[in-house]
């Protein structure tokens, strides 16, 4: 389908048909005092050579995820994205289709989002996952409004190694739609016990795992003591790759998962658009947000697929529905699916191996840096070390040597004078040996 | 057997002693279409005479289901989690959703008997 601007003369043939002289006049209930009566203040427009100078000369001032040694992590990573991908999303039928509202003339459109649910359900090891949610914050958030629903409570219970953001976000939740998120203080040590503060309040309880500062848990004394009490537990991954090699958190008892898809297929892209993953229980299924493709068979019993469930959502249950979201991120949906398929079942593990291969030669090369802690006794990417020193100046001098060095956990809170010294550092399969050479070289000079 | 009441938002009761079975009209099914799920009240439930007190979803509709008379919760249909059609089927027999302790035996007065639903769903055609 192609956007074909209008002509004057269906400009005019409009007007016509509708009684009114001129497109000023359809404003007319404006008051005047709201009108504009000069030109927007911008630039002249200018050729096309010169726009590309201008954005080009605008565009050196950063430093590019893809041309330095790169080791920030924090809820999104910069992982390799085979070209097919880019290659394959960019075909007119998927890049310019939007979340199917007439579905069922879109089935190639359906078919992939079934074949991510798909995956989706066996990478979280849960029975059922949705078509995608904007992003892992957003669908973390809906994880607990559906925990709200399924359990009839409205105390949700936060752990401190879940991302600050996710807490962020679900706390604007809380406060505008009444219900009572509690936040653990951030988690460094990996020693919070969450299982004494649950009670038969407790709608639910939001683990991360690999936590924020990187460190893995076994979950399952957690579900057992939130499920004693009628609780859910909620699981949130943040990369995505881990679920190559860490336990599924649907294998450790989680009643809702909710991850960042980022990592798979997705470029870093200033921050989004990502894609939320969001999978459940079948018991649960009807209190899911999202849309949902289900396989069925047409008329002449041949495989088809349709939107399903599509009583939760909100064109059919208005204000009840289990969500104000009814839409999702299709297309960076296939190119997690497109990725993933790629690699496979064995080239998934692969990747996770070398992901956390490359993280361990990170960790031993920062530990013998002089004053750098290693804080992690279990990672997978990513972990915390401690420095001697402030970690949000010492990032901004590693940036001067061209070397992105973490994220300083001040970025994400900073009312707390006591994680000021922490620094966030990952690694994936695009970081080398020269890189983590380079950082830590740098570090040495800089600390 | 007693006779039928029904409610304008096409519920049907039958009273037996203080007990009222409750469950959605022949028309309202039929309007529906297959019904693929029910949500039914917990038992203990109070519920208030035209409040909601169920939803019963069809592949194209979810809709409220309406309490016809106030009282508390003392059964329900179980047989629907696994077998929604019957709602289908046999709305006024196999078909119903809950029972109630009846708290206000006056508000019977306010459903319609057989005919005057009858003549009622005539009107809205």
């Amino acid at each position: 389908m192609r956007y074909l601007p209008l002509t004057d003369a269906d400009r005019r043939a409009m007007l016509s048909t509708i009684g009114v002289a001129s497109i000023d006049a359809l404003f007319a209930d404006v008051p005047k005092a709201a009108w504009l009566d000069r030109p927007v203040d911008l630039p002249p427009h200018q050729g096309e050579l010169e726009v590309e100078r201008t954005l080009g000369r605008m565009a050196a001032k950063n430093l590019p995820a893809g041309s330095a040694p790169f080791f920030i992590g924090a809820g999104a990573y910069r992982h390799h994205v085979p070209a097919a991908v880019d290659h394959l999303i960019q075909r007119g039928e998927f890049l310019t289709s939007y979340t199917p509202y007439q579905p069922e003339i879109a089935q190639g459109t359906l078919q992939y989002l079934f074949e991510f649910q798909t995956q989706v359900a066996l990478l979280t090891g849960m029975d059922v996952a949705n078509a995608s949610m904007y992003d892992g914050s957003t669908a973390c958030t809906e994880a607990v409004l559906m925990a709200n629903r399924v359990t009839q409570r409205s105390r949700a219970l936060l752990s401190g190694g879940l991302h600050p953001h996710y807490r962020d976000i679900v706390a604007t939740h809380a406060r505008l739609a009444g219900f009572t998120a509690d936040m653990a203080p951030p988690d460094v040590a990996g020693d919070e016990d969450l299982s004494a503060l649950i009670d038969e309040r407790t709608s639910c309880v939001v683990v991360q795992n690999p936590g924020f500062f990187g460190r893995l848990c076994d979950l399952r004394a957690l579900a057992e003591a939130a499920h004693k009490k009628g609780a859910l537990l909620v699981v949130a991954v943040t990369e995505a790759v881990s679920l190559g090699a860490v336990q599924p958190p649907g294998a450790m008892g989680a009643d809702i998962v909710v991850a960042e898809g980022q990592s798979i297929g997705n470029a870093l892209n200033f921050g989004g658009p990502y894609v939320g993953l969001f999978a459940t229980r079948d018991r649960f299924v009807r209190q899911m947000p999202g849309r949902l493709v289900g396989e069925t068979v047409d008329v002449d019993g041949k495989r088809g697929w349709v939107l399903t469930l599509s009583t939760r959502e909100q064109h059919i249950r208005r204000e009840k529905a289990t969500s104000n979201i009814c839409t999702n991120a299709g297309l960076c949906a296939l190119a997690f699916t497109i990725h993933l398929s790629l690699l496979g079942e064995d080239g998934l593990r692969r990747l996770a191996r070398l992901n956390h291969a490359r993280a361990v030669e990170l960790a031993d090369a920062l530990a013998a840096v002089p004053g750098v802690t290693v804080l992690n006794d279990s990672f997978f990417n990513e972990f915390t070390v401690r420095l001697p020193v402030p970690a949000a100046p010492v990032v901004e001098a590693l940036a001067a040597r061209f070397i992105l060095g973490g994220v300083p956990v001040s970025r994400l809170y900073p009312d707390a004078p006591t994680l000021a010294d922490l620094l966030l550092v990952a690694a994936t399969e695009t970081t080398t040996t020269e890189d983590i050479d380079r950082f830590a070289r740098a570090l040495r000079e800089v600390l | 057997m007693s006779e039928l009441k029904f409610s304008k938002d096409h519920e049907w009761v039958r009273v037996d002693g203080d007990v009222a079975t409750v469950g959605i009209t022949d028309y309202a099914q039929t309007q529906l279409g297959d019904v693929v799920y029910v949500e039914l009240p917990a038992v203990g439930k109070q519920v208030e005479q035209d409040k909601e007190a169920a939803i019963v979803e069809s592949v194209k509709a979810a809709s409220e289901v309406y309490a016809p008379l106030s009282g508390e919760v003392i059964a329900i249909n179980n047989e629907l989690a696994d077998a929604p059609g019957i709602v289908n089927e046999a709305p006024t027999e196999d078909g119903w959703f809950f029972k109630l302790r009846i708290k206000d035996a006056k508000q019977l007065d306010s459903l319609m008997d057989e005919a005057a639903y009858t003549a009622y769903v005539e009107g809205l055609a």
